[in-house]
């Protein structure tokens, strides 16, 4: 049968156009034993051999590797790790368990102080008030030099100057006071650049939605930008956290404070085992994960909205 | 029946009105008719208005009055500085020379009060605008309550008014990304609405909008004009402009070249720059 439009008949029928290697059906598929099995049960068999060559390979670095029993006898050794847990007030142990509490106290407080401090300081950045400049100065000095020094500096320097100025409800404070201290001065200059980097993300033309109503500028602010500038800032804040967490543990080099890390030293001095700095870090890694994951999920949820959101509006 | 004083004191000093919104029935009577003051003055005046940006002169000496009740098109070429016009009116933009008054008050002096002036003002803008972070009756209610100080209950009452009268009730609790764009674009302006502005500016509230839905957003602005509402359009929709403009201006590299009765702006027009950009729009299939 001629195609349609073909006068000469012939060279365009069927059977040449199958000659001519048109593809049979279901060539398509590709060969072997289906290629949709590999984005499926496939791809999950690979990816769990592939597990779990990782892992062996791994465990047998430690238990095959030249230094390997010094390793599990000094890191992993199960009696000193419970012990550097639980702490000895016998033999002089901290214990690094309760440490750790002290720990979460104290990142839970200069955790709120951060949030507040950085906000003003965020807000004070942003605020185009003439009568506000001299507070708009300080907060841009302030933040180009806390997120220059390093934390440990700020530590010292407030662990060890406070006290030293004999200035009566200032010297007098105690370690873990001078320690939240510290990590608050420090963290908010990086947590305000945070907030302030959401302020900037909201468009321009929401403040002037906003001021166009009449909102003044501060209004504007504190209904329009800011709630929309939180929103996109809270991943990024997670993650400031997340860091912050592992950071009180240098407060521990003031002295007095008994957290993770510092029980790790005492317990290292007095046995020689380092057990105990496994304990520390494992328990840093049962808050930091959680957190890190909590963290993932929200972008993940930010980003979908995002996707639907623009899909609305087109 | 309390309106909103018409000829609002637009100083520095505070407003002491506590301004009702606007309620579905005021908007049918076109309220403001009655008032002799507002009545025997013009709502909008430019005098020789000049504004830059850095060496870009954008408007080069704007002239321009608008009457009360008067539905004023700014038409003209993109770049023109339709956008500029209207922003400056809204005091979102300062002018570097020539005065604004509203209601024979000029609001370019300084010591002006520039959050008194915006909300006797109602702006709509091409992109909507609205508060993704906001229902949309949140969105309506924001205004009234933190800028008039309109009690949360009142002003919800009054916004749900609005919003039924615009066909948008079921929308009252969704989020601006759930509407489609010509729901938007009317919530945007009922949002301007409810501060019961003495003059709304519509800056090419359609251009953003799907073919199909742009004749939705014309009605309401349709029904704003019938009521007697005063308008300073800009708008690329020659035939809406035709159609609902007491006066059409066309507007050319920051100086109004021509303005007139829209019957003798499109079909008589004496400038050649207005001929030619009306050709084009003809051609375009656009008139
Ligand atoms: N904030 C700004 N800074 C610098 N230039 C600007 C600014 N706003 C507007 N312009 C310039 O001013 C000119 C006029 O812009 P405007 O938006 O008023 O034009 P328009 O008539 O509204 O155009 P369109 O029809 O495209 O909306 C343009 O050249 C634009 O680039
Ligand atoms: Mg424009």
């Amino acid at each position: 049968m001629p195609v349609r439009g073909s006068r000469e008949g012939a060279y365009l029928d069927e059977q040449t156009l199958l000659a001519a290697g048109a593809p049979p059906p279901g060539s398509f598929e590709g060969n072997g034993r289906g290629s949709h099995l590999l984005g499926g049960q496939r791809a999950a068999a690979v990816s769990t051999v592939s597990t779990v060559v990782f892992i062996g390979a791994v465990i047998a670095l430690f238990v095959f590797a030249p230094g390997a029993a010094a390793v599990r006898h000094t890191f992993f050794n199960p009696q000193q790790m419970k012990q550097a847990f639980l702490g000895d007030p016998s033999k002089g142990l901290y214990s690094v368990g309760k440490g750790l509490i002290l720990n979460i106290e104290m990142f839970l407080i200069a955790e709120v102080l951060i949030l507040f401090c950085a906000l003003v300081i965020a807000v004070l950045r942003q605020l185009r008030n003439p009568v506000l400049f001299p507070f708009r100065m300080l907060a841009v000095v302030y933040t180009d030099v806390f997120r220059g020094v390093p934390l440990i500096i700020v530590i010292y320097g407030i662990g060890f100057g406070a006290p030293a100025l004999y200035i009566r409800g200032i010297s007098t404070q105690s370690d873990f006071v001078y320690g939240i201290a510290a990590l608050v001065l420090s963290y908010s200059a990086y947590v305000a650049e945070v907030y302030r980097a959401g302020i900037n993300s909201v468009h321009q033309s929401q403040v002037a939605a906003a001021r166009s109503l009449g909102l003044s500028q501060w209004k504007s602010l504190r209904f329009v930008v800011l709630p929309q500038a939180v929103r996109t800032v809270i991943p990024p804040l997670l993650n400031d956290f997340i860091s912050l967490q592992k950071d009180t543990a240098l407060v521990s080099t003031l002295g007095a404070v008994i957290e993770a890390n510092r029980a790790a030293q005492i317990d290292s001095s007095t046995l020689f085992v380092y057990s105990s700095y496994t304990v520390a870090a494992l328990l840093f890694l049962c808050l930091t994960i959680p957190l890190a994951r909590f963290t993932d999920r929200l972008i993940a949820r930010d980003v979908s909205r995002r996707l639907a959101g623009g899909r609305a509006v087109r | 029946m309390s309106e909103p004083d018409v000829t609002p004191d637009l100083g520095g000093a505070q407003l002491g009105d506590t301004a009702q919104l606007v309620d579905a029935a005021k908007l049918d009577d076109g309220a403001q008719n009655g008032d002799p003051a507002f009545a025997s003055q013009e709502a909008v005046r430019l005098e020789d208005v000049h504004k830059s940006f850095g060496d870009l002169e954008v408007l080069r000496g704007i002239d321009l009055s608008v009457a009360p009740h008067q539905v004023i098109c700014l038409i003209g070429a993109s770049g023109s500085g339709k956008s500029t016009l209207l922003r400056c009116v809204n005091l979102l933009e300062s002018v570097n020379r020539g005065r604004i008054l509203l209601w024979g008050q000029d609001v370019t002096a300084p010591g002006v009060d520039e959050n008194a002036v915006r909300r006797h003002i109602g702006i709509v803008f091409q992109s909507f605008n609205l508060f993704p972070h906001m229902t949309v009756l949140r969105n309506i209610t924001l205004g009234p309550t933190r800028v008039l100080g309109v009690p949360r209950d009142e002003a919800e009452e009054a916004g749900r008014a609005l919003l039924v009268r615009f066909g948008l009730s079921e929308k009252q609790d969704d989020y601006p990304d759930r509407l489609s764009g010509g729901q938007q674009q009317r919530v945007a302006i009922v949002r301007a609405l409810a501060m019961q502005p003495g003059i709304m500016l519509l800056d090419e509230v359609t251009s953003a909008l799907d073919p199909e839905l742009v004749s939705e957003v014309l009605g309401v602005i349709r029904e704003l004009a019938a009521a007697g509402m005063t308008m300073l359009i800009a708008t690329h929709e020659m035939g809406f402009a035709r159609d609902i403009a007491d006066r059409v201006c066309f507007l050319d590299e920051g100086v109004i070249l021509e303005q007139g009765p829209p019957g003798q702006v499109f079909t008589a027009p004496g400038n050649s720059r207005t001929q030619q950009f009306l050709r084009r729009i003809v051609d375009a299939g656009r008139l």
